[in-house]
């Protein structure tokens, strides 16, 4: 730990000497915005360009960002040397506070923290979970797989209904154990009860695996890691509308925000499984539309136009089929087939026909 | 034998005396209701008091004193130290409708019409009955005058219910009491508001006011500087409708068309005269009492088609931008005020001058409508605001690149008060209640450069003020920010706290500049 801390201590000491020599204390930070975010087309993944800009202490426009950083950058070197790990709401509230003569807080809202830490990683180059800073659990997962971490061993077949939840920091996983076809990772918690009170991943030889919303970087470094160490294919499973693509494009190409992390979060190699448009026909989905709004129209529009989807045809008729129906639908819209009819007939039929998107 | 109907309706038709039709009409004068009237008969006894002393090139010190007799009923005292009035003319000028001095003249006065105070004095009779009481005492070694009038309004000819001398210890002037049937109310449109706006273009006028409740007020003159005598001018061409033309002529002494053109116009001389005759076919030795009608209709014309120098606009009497400037800061609790008095200018062969001033910040509401003061010669316009070509300059200017906020067709807003004045031989008035000043293109042209040179310098103002406080905020944000700074860098990087902090203070003290010159360099550069 005490290269992360010297990395920080490396950081803070730049700016003292900038200061006691009487020069503008500045950070110098890699742009992360969207201008800077380029698709490399070998690897298929969102990364950062090399613009680099400098926040500086004595700009207005810069002060309170400058002070977030230095401030989020404290709280971290201390978390590191007492050895303790925190969330990043904890770090929110570490921070959290009202400057002396002032309205003002340091921060108002937790996403400031959290871009700080965010600019922190790419200052230090090590990632958050290094940096003894973890995000909340969200996910869970089960399958014929063990585990041992932090000196426990886990059977993640034996977790009970809810499965073993999935925790912020996966680096020091080791697998003692994988006994899997394949990886389904879903959006929605309930479809992956559903899926898990029917043994699906028995019956299947798989391993199931889901977050509520959005996918978490745990979730997505674990993911990453099954199929790097353990070859395993990874299906997404997520609802007809704009937003379940995203999830999908998120886990295989990056985002924006986490652009930086590119190397340790995408998964070039998943596969989008459903719900398809053709599905919805199949399937006779179509009485359980929901209506898309503007909003949806508009991030449907963007999203067709990401470069990674721009000149790829199946998804481009999936997204005109989508905007010509104008509605989405949800992945338990397969519920009215019955209860069971997403273990029992929709996914074995999809897996076995390697009915999937690219 | 029958009576042919035209003979029966014959009885009944008769002259309609002017008295009476303002019986009937009051509202044309100003009487519309008990409120306004009020302010209506202080403002006729005021106007007159102001421009007699003016006349008389006398400092005024007008006094007036309202006094609540019962309910809805109250006493009004005006009390001048002007030159008096010669005994013969005082029943004439206060009990007889359009008797005056200055209709027949071109000069700029505060009366026009010689309505004003008669009206007045009608209205009192009209609602009390009382005659007016006038007071008058032309010099120490004159008596005082006293009489009691009302106006025989069949006939509208003064009826003398009393009169005698009296001792009076003043060495000359005139005092007026009115009882009529009116409400007194503060605020907007009251007596009150009309006196301060008054003494802010008459700075050099003192006034004392006493009002019902016996709270006494004195605006007391800032400047013992009498404003310049205004001079009469004849008529221009330009401004002469065809029925003041014909009477000019009728009544013409000059004995032939040539010299009438000559003598009774302004900027017209005889190669004028000829070129304007020689178009209307007339024989410039023609008498004037013989023209007809035909070839009245035909000078009209001839001098629209002829080319006439404007007329002199030495005539105007601006109140000049140093004592608006004053009259404002007398009456208006600000921080910053601007003045601006226009070149003359004409319409319609109408000399007139714009001014105005504003009175920016201090105690004044930043989120309400500005305040709009109006005023033609020198005379305060209460009334009928948005109809006046005031408020139409006012809400045609732009007000936003002058640091205030406005939506469309809407007064400004923020902590102002805007004052317009309009100085002119002939105010284009919309009503005979003189409210609101006509829609002149050339007038309103005049206002809102006037608008707009007083606006640039309160731009100018208001974002050097903006400017500063940006700057004391930003010195502020730093100082706040730096003990933060300190603080987190220190447990960092384990060096003390102190230290840092006071390198840090050092360098936002040497550097105000510094802060300047990196705001500069960094402009166009942002992080997400």
């Amino acid at each position: 730990m005490t290269k992360q801390k010297d990395k920080i201590k490396e950081f803070g000491d730049e700016i003292v000497t900038s200061v006691e020599k009487g020069k503008q204390p500045k950070i110098h930070i890699p742009v992360r915005a969207l201008s800077n975010i380029v698709f490399n087309q070998k690897t298929k993944t969102l990364e950062l360009g090399n613009k680099m800009a400098d926040r500086y202490f004595f700009n207005v426009a810069h002060a309170k960002k400058f002070l977030q950083t230095v401030e989020v950058a404290a709280v971290s070197r201390e978390l590191i040397e007492t050895g303790k790990h925190a969330s990043l709401r904890d770090v929110f509230y570490m921070v959290k506070r009202t400057i002396p003569n002032t309205s003002t807080n340091i921060v108002d809202d937790q996403t400031e923290s959290d871009k700080s830490m965010e600019d922190l990683e790419l200052i230090t180059s090590f990632s958050r979970e290094q940096l003894h800073v973890n995000a909340n659990k969200n996910g869970s997962v089960a399958g014929s797989v063990v585990i041992e971490d932090k000196g426990d061993v886990i059977d993640w077949s034996k977790m009970g209904s809810g499965g073993w939840s999935i925790p912020s920091n996966v680096e020091e996983i080791t697998f003692k154990k994988v006994h899997a076809r394949y990886v389904l990772y879903m959006e929605k918690a309930a479809v992956w009860e559903r899926l898990h009170e029917d043994k699906y991943w028995n019956k299947h030889d798989c391993i199931i695996m889901s977050s509520q919303g959005q996918t978490t970087r745990g979730i997505r470094r674990l993911l990453q890691r099954l199929s790097q160490e353990h070859s395993l294919p990874i299906f997404v499973l997520a609802d007809f509308d704009p937003y379940g693509v995203y999830i999908y494009s998120v886990i295989k190409y990056g985002s924006i925000n986490l652009a930086h992390m590119s190397g340790r979060m995408t998964i070039p190699s998943v596969r989008f499984l459903g719900i398809t448009a053709d599905d919805i026909i199949k399937y006779d989905l179509k009485k359980h539309f929901i209506k898309m709004k503007d909003i949806d129209f508009d991030r449907l529009k963007q999203i067709s136009e990401y470069d990674w989807f721009k000149n790829n045809k199946p998804w481009q008729r999936q997204f005109k089929m989508m905007k010509d129906f104008g509605a989405k639908a949800e992945i338990q819209a397969l519920s009215s087939r019955g209860i069971s009819f997403i273990s029992e007939k929709y996914l074995p039929d999809k897996i076995k026909a390697n009915d999937v998107l690219d | 034998m029958a009576i042919p109907i035209a003979e029966e309706l014959a009885k009944k038709q008769r002259e309609i005396s002017v008295a009476e039709f303002f019986e009937r009409n009051k509202h044309l004068l100003g009487f519309d209701n008990k409120r306004k009237a009020l302010l209506t008969v202080i403002k006729e006894a005021v106007d007159n008091s102001l421009d007699a002393c003016e006349e008389a090139k006398i400092l005024p010190e007008v006094k007036v004193e309202i006094i609540e007799m019962s309910e809805e009923r109250f006493r009004i005292i005006v009390e001048d130290n002007g030159p008096g009035i010669v005994k013969k003319q005082i029943p004439n000028i206060f009990a007889q409708l359009l008797y005056g001095s200055k209709f027949h003249t071109m000069k700029q006065s505060r009366g026009q019409q010689g309505i004003g105070i008669s009206a007045a004095v009608l209205y009192a009779q009209l609602t009390t009955g009382r005659p007016v009481k006038i007071v008058s005492k032309i010099s120490p070694d004159h008596p005082a005058h006293y009489y009691e009038l009302h106006i025989d309004t069949t006939n509208n000819k003064p009826e003398i219910m009393k009169e005698g001398d009296i001792p009076w210890k003043k060495d000359k002037g005139t005092k007026v009491e009115l009882d009529i049937e009116a409400t007194y109310q503060k605020g907007d449109q009251s007596v009150d508001q009309y006196l301060k706006a008054t003494a802010i273009v008459n700075p050099h006028a003192t006034i004392i006011y006493t009002n019902p409740k016996a709270e006494q007020l004195v605006l007391t003159r800032a400047t013992d500087k009498l404003p310049k005598e205004a001079v009469a001018i004849k008529p221009h061409p330009y401004g002469v409708e065809l029925g003041i033309m014909l009477k000019m002529l009728r009544n013409s002494d000059s004995r032939t068309m040539q010299s009438f053109f000559c003598n009774e116009f302004s900027r017209v001389g005889p190669q004028t005269a000829k070129e304007i005759l020689d178009k209307a076919k007339i024989s410039p030795q023609q008498k004037p009492g013989e023209i007809v009608l035909a070839q009245v209709e035909m000078i009209m014309k001839a001098i629209r088609d002829t080319k006439i120098i404007a007329p002199p606009t030495d005539c105007i009497v601006p109140i000049g931008k140093e004592l608006l400037e004053k009259g404002l800061k007398k009456e208006v609790n600000a921080e910053f005020y601007v003045t601006v008095s226009r070149s003359p200018e004409v319409y319609r062969g109408i000399p007139f001058v714009v001014e105005a001033g504003l009175a920016y910040g201090g105690e004044q509401p930043g989120d309400e409508s500005v305040k709009l003061l109006r005023f033609a010669n020198r005379v305060p316009l209460l009334y009928q605001q948005s109809s006046c070509a005031c408020f139409k300059s006012v809400i045609q200017t732009n007000w936003k690149p002058y640091g205030l906020q406005q939506s469309q067709s809407a007064l400004p807003v923020g902590p102002l008060t805007l004052a317009v004045h309009l100085a002119s031989v002939w105010p284009p008035f919309t009503s005979e209640a003189k409210e609101a000043l006509a829609h002149y293109p050339e007038i309103i042209k005049e206002m809102k450069l006037a608008l707009q040179e007083a606006g640039r310098q309160l731009g100018i103002y208001v974002n050097k003020r903006k400017k500063a406080k940006e700057e004391q905020e930003r010195v502020s944000i730093f100082e706040n920010y730096i003990p933060e700074v300190a603080s987190a860098l220190s447990r960092i990087t384990g060096k003390s706290k102190d230290s840092i902090n006071a390198s840090m203070k050092r360098m936002l003290a040497k550097s105000k500049e510094f802060i300047e010159q990196n705001q500069v360099r960094l402009q166009g550069e942002k992080d997400d």
